[in-house]
């Protein structure tokens, strides 16, 4: 693959079918607004690797079998995602708080079973750690394979699922209402995340597993309004983060590729957060500047049309600007045709909004939009006809 | 009728009626925590009927919708729904649940929430075809938001939002509506449009069944109402269950005499 090593196309492919997987069904889980779920899972695998290894020892194995290591640290996910769900329900903990407790708990574990290993001096421990920051160097064609594998089961689960995972991270009590098991749903929403998870660790790491898991859905969020899309969004740009971080760290020798990917993701977060139309931050403060201006204007015009003081500096300003007033505050010639025009609309509007048979026009009404981009010409007549005659100014 | 039930209820109500009616509940107790959110609940809601629930804050009114549910489980009681266990024909309830209950923010359009009403017959799989939009499209006409259909549902005020859930719960087709407070902090038009579209359920033989807080429009609105605080109160049509003592009962101190002097007209 572009002339990479045989590692590098295979550490590239394997990242971004990852990618691709966890940003789809991590998507469910940042709608229903758990997405630290998934950091109390990735680190509840530890202790499970550690006392997968030390088992595989006690029976004679050299310990380091990939499926054994995986198998133990989705068992140990399992159970730490059972004591979140035990914590949160049974007692008056928050989810948080169980979150916080179940994943320094499983964690700290962890840690004490890699130090007690190391001194067990075994002489052939070495490699445990590559699963906190995730190690590339020796991705195998199996390894590949388990991902594409695992992360195309986990997908297809999760597209199977879409709806009762939509309807219960909208809306949970109406969910459990149309006889939806939310429980139920709520819990393969996260043995899928609990399955990318265990796939993923062995190249992102379980510290740094989550970003591709919460990443690429917050980051398609800014993209969407639309759920089934904020999925589909969040599914390419996962697998596209995990490519392209993966092929940026083959460019050097020994850039780690898990921090790599975390943060080409995070590079296209920045850049959503700030460019997105709309729920982007640059859209959402020129948005605000300038219905700021044009409310300054509106308000001016009234108050011309009125032939009240305009007292706002700034209001003044863009009166002069936009060559309606003049220094002195009076109104221009096209000021007041301007004027004229605003108070007339304005006239129109409160005509529409008081009668109850246009509720559905009169609810465009937000002092701004002009009548004409609402009504026909005819209907403008009608309420022009009931409009009180008198003498605008 | 009014606070003479007690004695009615001292025998075991079991009448034919009661073994069909939309929604029977029978010693209900639920409990957050130690304190009773409902205690020993009794209520029987009539087919075809408008009824409310009516109760001061914190007197269990949604806490009863949400039993009937499922979404909290009772400490005790029986809840049967045209007499069987409600989980079995919940095919034929639909919910309206409180507007504020949900995340507006979330990633649909109005279009979208509506569908979800049909979420039993779409199953898992099957494709949304053009019956299935039309049908959606039909529903918010019925509330008045037809041509809404494609907005973010962020972009609603509170009464379209509410105005949607009811479409929702159109869309389900079924035979009895539960409402939770579906007039809270709504505007005079979308008033109107609802209780235009639970009479006209009404008319055709569902039964409707609303958490209501505003008893100056109780009469008008519906022909029975069930008086809770935790127990029941009353039950029974509107004129004979509001009176000073049944409210007196309900509200404690918190209704003033001038208050009840303009609710019983």
């Amino acid at each position: 693959m572009w002339g990479l090593g045989y590692n590098a196309a295979l550490v590239a492919t394997g990242a971004g079918l990852l990618g691709a997987a966890a940003g789809i069904t991590g998507s469910f889980l940042v709608l229903r607004k758990r997405a630290l779920v998934s950091d109390a899972i990735a680190h509840a695998t530890l202790p499970g690797i550690a006392l997968a290894f030390l088992v595989m020892v006690a029976l004679g194995g050299d310990g380091r079998s990939l499926a054994g290591l995986l198998m133990g640290s989705a068992l140990s996910a399992w159970l730490g995602l059972l004591c979140v769900g035990w914590l949160t329900h049974a007692t008056r903990l928050s989810e948080d708080a169980a979150i916080g407790a179940v994943l320094s708990v499983f964690f700290g574990f962890g840690i004490l079973l890699l130090t007690v290993i190391q001194s067990l001096n075994l002489g052939r421990q070495a490699g445990l750690e590559t699963f906190l920051l995730g190690a590339t160097a020796g991705m195998l064609y199996s390894d590949a394979l388990t991902i594409a594998i695992g992360g195309g089961l986990a997908t297809l689960a999760a597209l199977v699922l879409r709806r009762p995972m939509l309807t219960a991270a909208f809306d949970p009590g109406y969910a459990i209402a149309t006889g939806l098991d939310v429980r139920r749903v709520d819990l393969a929403m996260m043995g899928l995340v609990m399955a990318i998870t265990v796939i993923g660790i062995k190249i992102v790491g379980l510290v740094l597993i989550v970003a591709m898991v919460i990443l690429p859905p917050v980051t398609a969020r800014f993209w969407s309004d639309r759920g089934n899309r904020v999925v589909l969004i969040a599914g390419i740009m996962g697998g596209l983060t995990g490519l392209v971080g993966a092929l940026i760290s083959a460019t050097a020798p020994n850039l780690p590729t898990g921090p790599i990917i975390v943060l080409t993701g995070s590079a296209g977060f920045a850049l959503s957060l700030l460019i997105a139309p709309r729920r982007g931050l640059l859209a959402t403060v020129l948005g605000q500047h300038r219905y700021q201006r044009q409310v300054h204007l509106r308000q001016g015009l009234l108050a011309l049309a009125h032939g009240h003081p305009v007292y706002e500096r700034f209001t003044l300003r863009l009166l002069i600007r936009a060559g309606l007033a003049n220094p002195d505050g009076t109104a221009t010639e096209t000021g007041r045709a301007a004027a004229a025009r605003a108070l007339l609309d304005e006239s129109r509007w409160q005509v529409l909004r008081a009668d109850p048979a246009q509720e559905i026009a009169a609810s465009h009404y937000d002092g701004l939009r002009p009548i004409e981009t609402v009504l026909t010409p005819d209907q403008i007549a009608q309420i022009d006809a009931r409009l009180a005659p008198r003498p605008l100014t | 009728m009014q606070l003479g039930l007690a004695a009615r209820d001292g025998r075991i109500v079991s009448t034919d009626e009661n073994k069909t009616a939309p929604l029977a509940v029978r010693g209900l107790t639920v409990t957050y925590g130690e304190k009773p959110a409902l205690f020993a609940l009794d209520a029987t809601f009539e087919a075809g009927v408008m009824s409310a629930i009516i109760g001061p804050n914190g007197a269990g009114k949604s806490t009863l919708l949400k039993a009937v549910l499922g979404m909290v489980s009772p400490v005790s009681g029986d809840i049967r729904a045209y007499g069987h266990p409600v989980r079995d024909v919940l095919d034929r309830i639909a919910y309206v649940p409180q507007r504020a209950s949900v995340d507006w923010d979330f990633p649909a359009r109005v279009i979208d929430v509506v569908l979800m009403g049909m979420a039993r017959e779409l199953g898992l799989l099957r494709p949304i075809r053009r019956a299935h939009r039309d049908r959606a499209m039909d529903c918010l006409t019925r509330v008045g938001m037809e041509h809404f259909a494609d907005r973010q549902i962020g972009q609603l005020s509170g009464g379209q939002q509410q105005r949607v859930f009811l479409a929702r719960a159109l869309a389900q087709e079924a035979d009895l509506y539960l409402l939770d407070e579906p007039f809270a902090g709504v505007d005079a038009a979308t008033e109107k449009t609802i209780v235009a579209v639970l009479k006209s359920l009404r008319d055709t033989g569902r039964t409707v069944v609303v958490v209501h807080h505003d008893l100056a429009t109780v009469s008008d609105y519906f022909e029975r109402a069930l008086l809770i605080n935790t127990t029941r109160i009353a039950e029974g049509p509107v004129a004979d269950v509001l009176t000073p003592d049944t409210l007196q009962a309900t509200y404690g101190g918190r209704l003033a005499q001038a208050q009840l002097a303009q609710i019983l007209g």
